[in-house]
C-alpha cells in the first residue's frame, strides 16, 4: 500500500511543478460558472423553481458541479495513450505494481491536490460573487464526500477502458475526445438529469454517466431526500463493481497481445 | 540448477504492415491491410549462468532488442520458453519483476518532471527496500556513480550521461541478481563510459550479479563480458568466448605503413603482387594498411618488400580489432 501512497505523493510534486497550469484553470472554471449562472437566472426569469429546484439551488448546483469536476477529472486516458503509442509502457510493466492501480493512484493524487488548491479556494471565490446555497446538515456533507469519492472512480474507471483501447485500436485520440463529451453532457455536468425529456432520463439510468457529477451535485444542493441520496450513492457503488469486469477483462487481452512501440 | 536465465526455441513473430501507395492505396488500406508475418526473434536457445557478463550483440534490427522484452516479460513469445530466475517471467509478475533490473538506454524510467531522489523514493518503495538496505547498497552505488549532485535535479534538466547514471542507479534500488542493459553506454562520453563499465565490473564481482547488455560499442564487450552471443536477423550465430572468437575470425594481421614519399596503392599492390596482401588506404592520414595472415614469415617478408622499394617513415603491426572482426561477420556473415 505504501507504493501507492507514495504514488499520490509524486503526482502532487509534478503538479506543484506545473503549477501555472492551474491559475489558469481556476480562470477558467470561474469564467465557466459564470456563464452557466447567468444562463440559469435567464432560463428562471420570474419563477420561482423548476423540476423542484430553485434558482439558489440551481446556481449552487452548477458551482458545485465544476468544482467537484475539479476533482473527478483526469486527464489519465490521455496519459495512457501517451505512453502506449510512445512505449513507455514498458518501463511500467517492469514494475512490482499493478499499473492500472498506479494510474488511478495519479489520478487520485491529481484529484486531492485540486481540491485544496483548487476546488475549496475555486468555491470561497465563487460564493462572494454569486449567492449560494451551503447545507448546514452534517449528513449532506458526508453523503457528499462518499459520493464524490465514488465519482472519481466511476470517471477514472471509464478512462481507465479508454486508455486500454490505446492498445488495440493504437489511435484513439477520437474516442478520447467523443469520451470527454458524452461525461460531460450526461453527466449532468451541464444539465441536471432531471431536465432531461423523460424517455432521456430513462435510458441514462441504466447508464453510469449520471453517477459522476448528477448525484454528487443533487446531494451537496439538498436536492436528494436522505433516501434518495443513500439510494443513489448504492448505485455508484454498483458501477463500481460493475465498471471493473471490462477494464480487467481488456486489460488481460491487452497485455497478452501487447507490442511495445520503438526499440 | 543455477541458471540465471533459460531460453530454448523462443520465437517472436511480428505482424508488418505495410502501406499501398497513393490514395486509392490508402482507401483500400481503411479496408484491408497487407501484412507480412516476419520473425524478429527466430528459435533461439542460450543459458545464462549466475554471475556471467554477456555481451548480446548483433546489427540494428537482429531482434536484440525484442529479446529483452521476452525475458523481462513485456512481451509474450510466440513461441518456445523462457525461465529467468527460475520463473517464467509471465507467471507471478510482481514477484519476477522484483528481481530483475532493466535499463533501457533509449527510454528513462525516472519520472521526468520531479527530483532524481524522489524517483529513488518511491522506487524504494516499490521495491519495499528496507531502510537499512538502501542505506548500505545505494549510498555506495550513489558515491561510485558519482550522482549525489544530481540528486535535487529533475531529471528533464539533466545531460543525457548523467542521466544515464541516474538510470543505472534506479535499476538497482533493489539489488537485483539479475541486470538487462539494452544499449546502457549509448551517447556517452568515454569518462562517463569507462564509469559505468567500472562500476558494472564491480557489482558483478561484489553481489556475483548476472548482466546481459547490448550494445553498439564493443569496447564495452571487451571491457565487461568473457562471453558473447552474437544475433543475425533473429538467429544465433555465435556464442562463445569473445577471444576464441578472435582467435577464429581475427587470423589476419595488420601492418601500418606511413611513407616519407607520395605513394599510390597501385604501387604498394605492385611490390607485394607474390603474396596475398590486401592493402587500404585512409586518406585523411595518408596511412597505409596492409591485411594479411597472421604468419611471421610472410609478414617480415613484406615489410622487408615494402622498405626496400620506398622511405618509411613508421610501422605499425597490429591485432585485427575485435570491431574488424565483427565488421567482417556483419559483412560477410558466419560461414
Ligand atoms: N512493434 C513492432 N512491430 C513490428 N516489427 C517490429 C516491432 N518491434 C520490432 N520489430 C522488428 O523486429 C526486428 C528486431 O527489432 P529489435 O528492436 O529487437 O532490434 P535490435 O536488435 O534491438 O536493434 P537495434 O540494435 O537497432 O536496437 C526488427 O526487424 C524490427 O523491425
Ligand atoms: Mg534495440
Amino acid at each position: 500500500m505504501d507504493k501507492y501512497i507514495e504514488m499520490i505523493r509524486i503526482r502532487f510534486l509534478m503538479m506543484l511543478a506545473y503549477r501555472t497550469n492551474y491559475y489558469t484553470g481556476i480562470l477558467i472554471y470561474s469564467i465557466n460558472i459564470g456563464a452557466y449562472y447567468f444562463l440559469w437566472s435567464a432560463i428562471y426569469g420570474e419563477k420561482d423553481a423548476i423540476e423542484g429546484m430553485s434558482v439558489i439551488q440551481m446556481s449552487t448546483y452548477v458551482a458545485v458541479a465544476w468544482m467537484a469536476r475539479a476533482f473527478y477529472f483526469n486527464n489519465i486516458d490521455r496519459e495512457m495513450a501517451a505512453e502506449i503509442k510512445e512505449g513507455k509502457v514498458a518501463v511500467e510493466l517492469i514494475r512490482p505494481y499493478n499499473y492500472l492501480g498506479m494510474k488511478t493512484m495519479q489520478g487520485l493524487g491529481e484529484g486531492i491536490f485540486r481540491l485544496f488548491f483548487f476546488s475549496v479556494p475555486g468555491m470561497a471565490i465563487v460564493s462572494f460573487i454569486f449567492p449560494l446555497q451551503f447545507s448546514a446538515d452534517w449528513t449532506t456533507w458526508l453523503f457528499f464526500a462518499v459520493s464524490i469519492l465514488l465519482s472519481f472512480l466511476i470517471n477514472t474507471q471509464i478512462n481507465l477502458l479508454t486508455g486500454i483501447t490505446t492498445f488495440f485500436l493504437y489511435n484513439n485520440t477520437g474516442l478520447i475526445r467523443a469520451k470527454r463529451v458524452v461525461i460531460d453532457l450526461f453527466s449532468g455536468l451541464l444539465i441536471p438529469i432531471s431536465f432531461f425529456p423523460v424517455w432521456a432520463q430513462d435510458i441514462l439510468r441504466f447508464l453510469p454517466f449520471q453517477g459522476i457529477s448528477y448525484v454528487p451535485s443533487m446531494i451537496f444542493t439538498n436536492s436528494f431526500s436522505n433516501n434518495e441520496a443513500i439510494q443513489a450513492i448504492i448505485m455508484q457503488g454498483v458501477w463500481v463493481l460493475i465498471l471493473i469486469m471490462p477494464i480487467q477483462v481488456l486489460w488481460i487481452i491487452a497485455k497478452k497481445q501487447l507490442i511495445i512501440q520503438g526499440g | 540448477m543455477n541458471d540465471a536465465i533459460t531460453v530454448r526455441n523462443l520465437k517472436k513473430e511480428f505482424k508488418a504492415y505495410s502501406s499501398r501507395s497513393g490514395l486509392k492505396g490508402a482507401f483500400r488500406d481503411l479496408l484491408t491491410r497487407n501484412y507480412k508475418i516476419v520473425p524478429a526473434v527466430n528459435n533461439i536457445s542460450f543459458n545464462v549462468k549466475q554471475g556471467e557478463m554477456v555481451g548480446y550483440i548483433g546489427e540494428n534490427g537482429a531482434g536484440k532488442s525484442t529479446t529483452i522484452k521476452m525475458l523481462t516479460g513485456i512481451l509474450t513469445p510466440t513461441s518456445g520458453e523462457v525461465i529467468v530466475n527460475g520463473m517464467n517471467p509471465h507467471k507471478d509478475r510482481e514477484k519476477f519483476v522484483s528481481t530483475i533490473g532493466v535499463v533501457f538506454g533509449q527510454r528513462s524510467q525516472l519520472w521526468w518532471d520531479i527530483a532524481v531522489q524522489e524517483s529513488f523514493r518511491l522506487l524504494k518503495k516499490v521495491y519495499k527496500v528496507t531502510d537499512e538496505q538502501y542505506d548500505s547498497h545505494m549510498a555506495h552505488v550513489i558515491k561510485t556513480l558519482d550522482i549525489e549532485p544530481l540528486l535535487d535535479k529533475p531529471v528533464r534538466k539533466l545531460s543525457l550521461g548523467q542521466r544515464m547514471r541516474c538510470e543505472l542507479a534506479a535499476a538497482l534500488i533493489h539489488n537485483p541478481p539479475l541486470l538487462f542493459l539494452d544499449e546502457p553506454t549509448i551517447g556517452l562520453d568515454v569518462l562517463v563510459k569507462l564509469k559505468i563499465r567500472e562500476f558494472l565490473k564491480e557489482i558483478n564481482e561484489k553481489y556475483n550479479t548476472t548482466i546481459l547488455l547490448t550494445t553498439h560499442d564493443l569496447s564495452d564487450i571487451e571491457a565487461l563480458c568473457e562471453r558473447v552471443v552474437m544475433l543475425d536477423d533473429g538467429k544465433i550465430i555465435y556464442d562463445g568466448t569473445l577471444k576464441s572468437l578472435k582467435e577464429k575470425w581475427g587470423e589476419g594481421k595488420e601492418i601500418e605503413f606511413q611513407f616519407l614519399e607520395e605513394v599510390d596503392l597501385s604501387d604498394l599492390n605492385k611490390i607485394t603482387a607474390s603474396s596475398e596482401v590486401k592493402w587500404e588506404k585512409d586518406d585523411k592520414e595518408a596511412i597505409f594498411t596492409a591485411f594479411t595472415e597472421d604468419n611471421d614469415e610472410l609478414i617480415s617478408l613484406l615489410i622487408a618488400k615494402v622498405v626496400a622499394d620506398l622511405k618509411v617513415k613508421d610501422i605499425n603491426i597490429k591485432e585485427t580489432s575485435t570491431e574488424e572482426i565483427i565488421r567482417n561477420i556483419y559483412d560477410r556473415g558466419i560461414s
